[in-house]
């Protein structure tokens, strides 16, 4: 009776064909741009197997009752039913008007798992109680929310291949306060994730070519101004390893020098003869970490993309994010 | 407080009113399997493994298989119930072990009704409801969310919510006859009159406070010692219990009524026997039922449910002018070579009297004079019952001096039988009916004499005048009483207990009494098409949706109430028209930089711009805003 009578047209008519007709934007544009107040329209309801399981008692019970012509049972029966039915109610405004949006996602590499985030608000006077977010079968986190209060909810989804990730749809559901009833909303939030190409796992040494070869410098390490240890990465230089601290038995470290007169490293698509693009945005990626690592200024260069030389976190997330977007 | 406990507190609840009729052993093994699981819980023991908990079911079937040889039946089913519930608690892991308990437990609270529906009852099963439905949703609270006290004031919300939608499913919900029969027990243990009478058994019956019936008077009330309300004619006697083994001897002629009439309706107790009660003499018959030639009412049915009638009876009146020759033979009959005392006293009141009356007023004087006692705690006669009654104990109730009456006057030979029943009822003037209840059982007996048929004696007035006129309770000494019937001096409490019984009337009247009559003459007094079944459907359906759609509504308003804010409207409205002109409000933009902005960019508009905008902040802000009709007003103009 609550349940929408027209399912989300949205999701029915989303595949190319009725993406962009006519009746799909008008009934529901889709994807939802953030945020989205969940309406009557958007919130579907029905009985849990345990209120299946429930509505199996109270035809036990009715019938007891008739048989027995016990007055009492009766009344209980029907105080249960309503109870039922009163919890429909609790169940579906633990949902509506709920306000939704796209929280923040932080960017992973090819392989790993990303997370994206949903953001919830109440703009009620009441508390919602358990609400969770599901993704497939799966309820993942549950939330609750005070009055006039927000919180976040996160999913996670593999990210097999770089590039920009789209979240897949998911659903808020809740069956508070009896379990009986399930309140679900099926939400296509604008969430993206951006997808770094996987670091190629086996480390060539990265390529010594001056970004700037006027520069004006002298090339080579500078030994005056060591400013500490870092974790020392394979490929890098055994030079740098500060072998003191491998006697100490505190693992292969390197020294990091400051200001030094590190040459600028080119992080050059040309100069690699891997066929497969792919493995050289691979390739790529891993010099990006690990030119990162060893402290050094690096730029990189793609076919009609061309980062000047840099370092800093903020540098190594434009390198990576070129080659996440990279199309040959 | 954990769910868990929410749980146990539940099963307790439900599980203690049922041990009163359960095996003995039952409650010390609930008690403890759920110190178990709450030892479990606190992680000091570990939870029995399956085959113990196997052999524990299989012994606990076993033992109640040896009890009632069966696992049918009320009291079979209950306790076989109550105890897998409790074998539930050892292995409840997860959620659907959890919520089969739950489930179970409410059917518990139903399985109560079956034992007793009584207000204080009702009463107590609710308060388990509410915290069933509290145990519900600690469950449900998944992210622990709500306080305990929060979450027992959302299972009160819940409950009272579904309070009117209940109320209209209880009134509309058609009602219909039971299915299939019940089992043998779905009415045990209920105190009424039975069908045969022994030393001892009215007396018992005396101690019960329970109501027999109630019985709204049309006429005028009848003065207490005519109200003998008829019940079971008992006619065969084997020396020591009276009973009717086969059925009553039909009657000869019609009875002949007089006087003046007295109609009342009478509401009868279930008593799970035929025989229905009517004050002698009915001369009308409830419906469904049969008079048998002694006048005792027989229902086609056990009376299962409360039964309500119409009648009219005649005080005065003549009954059997004729008697049958097997009736006389019957109604003169005593076991042989029993009694040769008593025999003997007839025999000399036979020869010394010349007429049968005669005989009748020398017996009753006799037990007026030879210092007979009327009490509640005879002693034990022995196998010459009735002789050592009249010549060694002369301690009785009326079932001894009704039986001891008989026999002389069987002895005598004249006709005569037990009649048992109820006698007087006390009147509740607040609600202007008599209630007569199982303490008012008495036994009185009925001889036959030529030209006036079947006369009614009562012996114990004879002894005791005060039992028939004022009652039982006067005439037994004080320290005999028992508790039910100790006397109540003190007015007010006498008042509280009058409101009691007329509250526990209706109750039993309108609540309980709601079957598929009551339901069709409640709802045809509403409307004719309301008493069908097309009818009450219509009605629950209409009713139902209408108030789905009354809450639906209120939510709704509930929504728009938080979204139209009409300053806030009108300055959307505002800032819509400015939109058109290509002046758009950004979403961090504030009212009076957006003003600023929007004059700079049509200096034409500016005044008004910032007039419109300062009216608006003024009613957001001002501590007494002028009136929104301004805002409106000025917004209304606002055509560029």
């Amino acid at each position: 009776m609550l349940r929408p009578a027209l399912s989300r047209p949205g999701r029915l008519l989303k595949h190319p064909a009725g993406k962009d007709s006519f009746l799909a934007r008008l009934l529901h544009p889709s994807p939802d741009t953030a945020p989205v107040t969940l309406t009557q329209r958007r919130i579907f309801i029905l009985p849990t197997r345990a209120g299946l399981g429930f509505a199996l008692l109270l035809l036990l019970m009715l019938l007891g009752s008739i048989n027995y012509g016990n007055s009492m049972g009766f009344v209980l029966t029907f105080l249960l039913a309503s109870l039922a039915v009163v919890s429909i109610l609790h169940t579906w405004r633990n949902l509506a008007r709920l306000i939704v949006s796209a929280g923040s996602s932080e960017a992973v590499f090819a392989g790993q798992d990303a997370r994206f985030r949903v953001c919830l608000d109440n703009a009620d006077d009441y508390a919602r109680l358990a609400i969770g977010l599901r993704t497939g079968k799966a309820v993942g986190e549950v939330v609750n929310l005070a009055p006039h209060a927000s919180g976040c909810l996160a999913f996670a989804v593999p990210a097999p291949v770089r590039g920009r990730l789209r979240a897949p749809g998911f659903s808020l559901v809740t069956s508070f306060p009896l379990g009986l009833f399930r309140a679900w909303s099926p939400l296509d939030l604008d969430l993206h994730c951006l997808v770094y190409p996987h670091p190629a796992p086996a480390s060539l040494p990265l390529p010594e070519t001056a970004a700037h070869p006027g520069d004006g410098r002298p090339r080579g390490e500078g030994h005056e101004d060591f400013a500490g240890l870092r974790s020392w990465h394979p490929g890098e230089s055994l030079r740098q390893v500060a072998w003191k601290a491998v006697a100490r038995e505190q693992g292969m470290l390197a020294k990091q020098f400051m200001g030094g007169s590190q040459a600028d490293t080119l992080l050059d698509w040309d100069a690699l003869s891997d066929p497969n693009p792919e493995s050289r945005l691979s390739r790529l990626a891993r010099w990006v970490l690990d030119a990162e690592s060893a402290g050094r200024r690096y730029g990189l260069r793609l076919p009609g993309v061309s980062i000047a030389a840099d370092r800093g976190q903020a540098h190594c997330h434009r390198c990576l994010e070129a080659l996440a977007l990279y199309r040959p | 407080m954990k769910p868990v406990y929410w749980l146990l507190a539940s099963l307790a609840l439900v599980i203690a009113p049922h041990l009163a009729h359960l095996p003995l052993w039952v409650g010390p093994l609930c008690l403890g399997l759920g110190a178990w699981r709450v030892a479990a819980e606190r992680g000091r023991v570990a939870l029995p493994g399956k085959p113990l908990l196997i052999a524990l079911t299989a012994a606990c079937t076993a033992l109640i298989l040896a009890e009632f040889h069966t696992l049918f039946g009320r009291d079979a089913g209950v306790t076989l119930l109550v105890v897998m519930i409790s074998l539930k608690l050892m292995e409840m892991k997860t959620r659907r072990d959890i919520l089969i308990t739950v489930f179970l437990a409410y059917f518990l609270v139903a399985a109560g009704f079956l034992y007793s529906q009584a207000i204080p009852m009702v009463l107590y099963l609710l308060l388990a409801v509410w915290t069933i439905t509290t145990t519900m949703i600690a469950y449900g609270d998944t992210a622990s969310g709500l306080a305990t006290r929060a979450r027992m004031k959302l299972g009160a919300v819940l409950l009272l919510q579904a309070m009117p939608l209940m109320l209209v499913l209880f009134v509309l919900f058609p009602r219909v006859s039971p299915l299939w029969s019940l089992p043998q027990d779905a009415h045990a243990g209920v105190s009424g009159l039975s069908d045969s009478m022994s030393p001892g058994t009215i007396s018992q019956l005396i101690q019960s406070e329970a109501v027999a019936f109630r019985v709204n008077f049309s006429s005028p009330l009848p003065p207490a010692q005519t109200r003998y309300w008829r019940g079971p004619v008992l006619w065969d006697y084997d020396g020591r219990t009276w009973s009717t083994r086969t059925p009553s001897p039909e009657s000869a002629s019609l009875p002949l009524l007089r006087g003046g009439a007295t109609t009342y309706v009478l509401t009868l107790e279930p008593h799970h026997q035929r025989w229905l009660f009517a004050l002698d003499l009915p001369a009308t018959l409830p419906p469904d039922s049969r008079a048998a030639g002694d006048m005792q009412i027989l229902a086609r049915e056990p009376v299962e449910r409360r039964l309500r009638y119409q009648l009219t009876s005649y005080i005065d009146y003549r009954l059997g002018a004729e008697l049958v020759p097997s009736a006389r033979q019957r109604a003169l009959t005593l076991p042989a070579n029993l009694n040769p005392r008593t025999h003997a006293l007839a025999g000399r009141w036979r020869s010394d009297e010349g007429s049968d009356p005669a005989v009748v007023a020398r017996a009753l004087a006799h037990f007026r004079e030879q210092n007979f006692v009327y009490t509640l705690s005879p002693p034990r006669l022995g196998t010459q019952a009735v002789d050592s009654f009249l010549f060694e104990t002369k301690r009785g109730f009326c079932e001894h001096y009704a039986g001891a009456f008989v026999t002389l006057m069987r002895a005598a030979g004249i006709p005569a039988r037990v009649v048992t029943g109820y006698q007087g009822g006390s009147l509740n003037p607040l609600g202007d009916y008599l209630v007569v209840r199982q303490s008012d059982a008495h036994a009185w007996a009925e001889v036959w004499l030529a030209e006036r048929g079947w006369v009614r004696v009562d012996p114990t007035a004879a002894v005791s005048p005060d039992r028939v006129e004022q009652g039982i309770a006067a005439a037994l000494p004080a320290a005999e009483l028992p508790l039910a019937l100790a006397r109540l001096d003190i007015a007010w409490l006498q008042r509280m207990q009058q409101t009691w019984d007329l509250v526990n009337s209706q109750w039993d009247l309108w609540v309980l009494g709601y079957g598929e009559d009551r339901q069709r003459s409640l709802l045809a007094r509403i409307h004719a098409s309301l008493a069908t079944w097309a009818g009450m459907a219509v009605a629950l359906a209409a009713l139902l949706l209408a108030g789905l759609a009354g809450v639906a509504l209120y939510l709704l308003w509930q929504a728009a109430k938080n979204r139209a804010d009409p300053a806030q409207a009108a300055y959307a409205r505002f800032c819509r028209r400015l939109a058109r002109l290509g002046i758009a409000r950004l979403p961090h933009e504030g009212p009076l930089d957006f003003s600023r902005r929007a004059g700079q960019a049509r200096p034409a508009l500016a005044t008004r711009i910032s007039h419109i905008t300062q009216l608006y902040l003024d009613l957001r802000y001002r501590r007494n805003p002028p009136p929104l009709r301004a805002l409106r007003q000025a917004v209304r103009r606002f055509r560029p």
